[in-house]
């Protein structure tokens, strides 16, 4: 489904992507993770075509990413606040994506209704505009504007944080449900490493803008990437060595 | 303590956003600063002088330039309010660090108002009224009565300056207030009431009798203490910290729906000015532009038509430039969102189009009271009009196409001109915009008639209307041309 080829991204002299080779199947749900600055953001920037590869390219669908724009009808994200339009309610949100993705007030109510358990009774039916919302209730609309339209491919950077325990453990649900769909590729980036486990068929490991590790889920995997994490593990020899063994919690920029 | 508070000062006017741009701009706007204080003063120094001139013309009538002085301050302070008003910022936002450290309410508070008390918005009369005061003083105005009345000018700028604390946000109460001053205006200008004879006198008290600035002072520090007791209590993150929430109106917009496709952006560029403070302000003042007009009806422009053709284009255009003129940076703060989704380029310029020739057909309606001043204004006005619909709307946009200044919706800051949105590019396009017309009518008045004139603007802009889709075309281009700039631009913040 998505082909990376000979990615990278610098700026000035740093370089903030280095991918030689990443094949995505479809109907596979990837999990992301790396720490503040490996580049995941980076990368979902360049796989929705907002910023420009400085060499290679990504191939979705059999679209060139950056040559041609028919990749957006199958595609859709959830990145940032950036994604949201601040002073429409969020039922009004939903149906504008709605409309830009072809689909009636029903087919947005439809889905609403589907999801009324994930927004819990908050974000969707109050008073108030996306920008007043907090920020958890924010995420919940952006991720079901994602939704919308039967997207083949669906991006979102870090679904998880922000959001409050119950809402995380039904986003969970929501994301298996979708990644069992042989039609819907995902690419979901964390910091919680038992998130990423839990939902992703496959982890995708960024470190200093390179993969050094990509592996099918297993039994094993959240072990490994917390070894790894820890500094201890000596599987990634070359790359571990320079990355100081910290875990950060904070949200990327 | 007190040092404290101004090292925080200094660092947060250093890193100001202003202060980030390059050297060269650094220079610019300080060098705009300073004559904007010089002009200031100097109007201050003078004004007395060429009042005086024009009253011995028999230009002005007025028993003496003082005395005009203030007949008008009235005017000049109900300004001062509205400027204030608009773009005077209540130093909130840097308050909810200090709360919890170790000062005491009281202190935070008298810093916060401190802070308004040396804004740029009192020090701007100040040097106006300094100069003034000095010019009465050499002309021999008895210097007790000049001190109370320079003190009390200064009193009646602090005491405005205080009412602006806690009158933010009172939308309600504001536009009415000058809707009303903007009458009182329009009907002295035609003489029917004169409100100065009612006020001027007052402001003359404070000269002729020299204890009588003990009023505005003790007035000015009224509100100086209301404002620092209404500012202590609010001094809550779930008070007056708190950012304003607006209850969410939903309208039916499906009225709207008859325009196709290019409906999905029209209903959302109409919820765009109706709720957000910088577009709502821009939608007001493009409709304050319709009495620019009124500014070339004076005596000094009778033989000149070039004023009324630039008065036809800017009471008609006045949305048209100020709205346009910044598409796309409306949708600044979700362009990422609008990029990654399955948006034409040309439905998305279209509604802007539609929604501008809407705005210029009310506003030519609005106008057609020049008719008044004769039927060549009318004339001017509808050709004005056709020629902003036809040429002027496409060729805006394309002017916007250049600018890549992210907009913050919610604030007023800069809703006054973006430094950044001036360049050359921009600049150049003001040829077509605004002296082509002029140039056209010349051609045209000269050779055959007025009417001629007039009928080749409206022409011209017909004309233009052919070749809309070519020039939305090019917008078109430049936006996929600049597609990674302009999100790399709109994704700054300030």
């Amino acid at each position: 489904m998505i082909q990376i080829n000979n990615l990278t991204k610098k700026y000035a002299d740093a370089t903030v992507l280095d991918i030689d080779q990443l094949q995505i199947q479809r109907g596979q749900s990837i999990g992301l993770v790396g720490n503040n600055g490996a580049g995941k953001t980076t990368l979902f920037s360049l796989l929705l075509d907002l910023i420009e590869p400085t060499t290679g390219h990504i191939i979705s669908n059999n679209v060139q990413v950056n040559q041609s724009e028919d990749w957006k009808p199958f595609t859709s994200a959830f990145v940032d606040e950036s994604f949201l339009i601040g002073y429409l309610t969020p039922e009004e949100y939903l149906y504008f994506i709605g409309e830009l993705r072809g689909q009636s007030r029903q087919a947005v109510d439809a889905l609403m209704d589907q999801y009324s358990d994930f927004f819990n009774g908050e974000a969707i039916g109050q008073k108030k505009y996306l920008r007043d919302l907090s920020k958890g209730n924010q995420k919940k609309v952006g991720i079901i504007a994602a939704l919308i339209g039967s997207p083949e491919v669906i991006i979102l950077d870090e679904p998880f944080a922000n959001l409050d325990p119950s809402t995380q453990i039904r986003l969970k649900g929501i994301i298996k449900e979708l990644s069992s769909d042989p039609r819907v590729t995902m690419l979901i980036s964390s910091h919680d490493l038992i998130h990423v486990t839990e939902v992703a068929d496959r982890v995708v490991l960024l470190e200093k803008g390179k993969v050094v590790m990509d592996k099918v889920k297993d039994a094993g995997t959240f072990a490994q990437l917390e070894q790894y994490f820890k500094g201890i593990s000596e599987l990634h020899v070359a790359d571990a060595a320079a990355v100081p063994p910290e875990i950060v919690n904070q949200e990327e920029e | 303590m007190f040092k404290i508070f101004a090292r925080l000062e200094w660092k947060s006017f250093l890193r100001s956003a202003a202060f980030k741009q390059n050297l060269l701009f650094k220079i610019f706007i300080g060098f705009f600063a300073v004559l904007f204080l010089i002009e200031f003063a100097a109007i201050g120094a003078f004004s007395y002088f060429i009042i005086e001139e024009f009253i011995e013309d028999g230009k002005l009538a007025a028993a003496n330039p003082f005395a005009l002085i203030n007949k008008f301050l009235v005017y000049w302070f109900a300004i001062d309010l509205v400027f204030r008003y608009f773009f005077q910022k209540m130093p909130v936002a840097n308050i909810k660090p200090l709360l919890y450290l170790p000062f005491t309410k009281g202190k935070i508070v008298s810093y916060a108002m401190g802070k308004t008390v040396l804004s740029f918005f009192n020090i701007l009369p100040g040097f106006f009224f300094a100069p003034f005061t000095i010019v009465l003083l050499i002309e021999g105005y008895d210097p007790l009565g000049v001190l109370s009345w320079h003190i009390a000018m200064l009193c009646i700028t602090l005491l405005l300056n205080f009412l602006n604390v806690f009158l933010n946000n009172a939308d309600k109460v504001f536009y009415p207030v000058v809707a009303l001053i903007a009458l009182l205006g329009v009907s002295q200008y035609y003489q029917f009431f004169d409100i100065t004879d009612y006020t001027g006198p007052v402001f003359e008290f404070f000269y002729q009798q020299a204890w009588s600035f003990i009023l505005p002072l003790g007035l000015a520090y009224i509100t100086a203490r209301y404002a620092y007791t209404y500012f202590k209590k609010q001094l809550y993150l779930d008070d007056g910290l708190q950012a304003q929430h607006e209850t969410a109106k939903t309208e039916n917009l499906d009225f709207l729906n008859r325009f196709g496709t290019m409906s999905t952006y029209l209903k959302n560029d109409v919820k765009l000015i109706k709720r957000n403070k910088r577009a709502r302000t821009t939608f007001i003042m493009g409709f304050l532009f319709i009495f620019y007009g009124l500014f070339f009806t004076s005596d000094f422009y009778s033989g000149m038509d070039f004023g009324k053709v630039f008065a036809a284009l800017f009471c008609t255009g006045g949305f048209l430039f100020s709205f346009g003129g910044l598409v796309p940076s409306w949708d600044s703060s979700y362009y990422k969102l609008m990029m990654s989704q399955n948006i034409p380029y040309r439905d998305f310029l279209l509604s802007k189009w539609w929604l501008m020739v809407v705005m210029t057909v009310i506003s030519t309606a609005l106008s057609c009271f020049y008719v008044y001043l004769g039927i060549e204004w009318l004339y001017a006005i509808l050709a004005g009009a056709v020629y902003n619909i036809g040429l002027n709307a496409s060729v805006t946009l394309l002017g916007g196409a250049f600018v890549k200044t992210p907009i913050d919706l919610t604030s007023n800051k800069k809703a006054f001109g973006d430094s950044k949105a001036f360049n050359i590019k921009t600049l150049l396009l003001t040829i077509p915009k605004m002296i082509l017309p002029i140039v056209i009518y010349y051609v045209f008045a000269l050779t055959l008639s007025m009417e001629a004139g007039f009928i080749a603007i409206a022409a011209t802009g017909l004309l233009g209307l052919i070749f809309r889709n070519k020039i939305l075309g090019m917008v078109e281009q430049i936006y996929k041309n600049e597609k990674y700039d302009t999100i790399a631009a709109y994704a700054q913040k300030d």
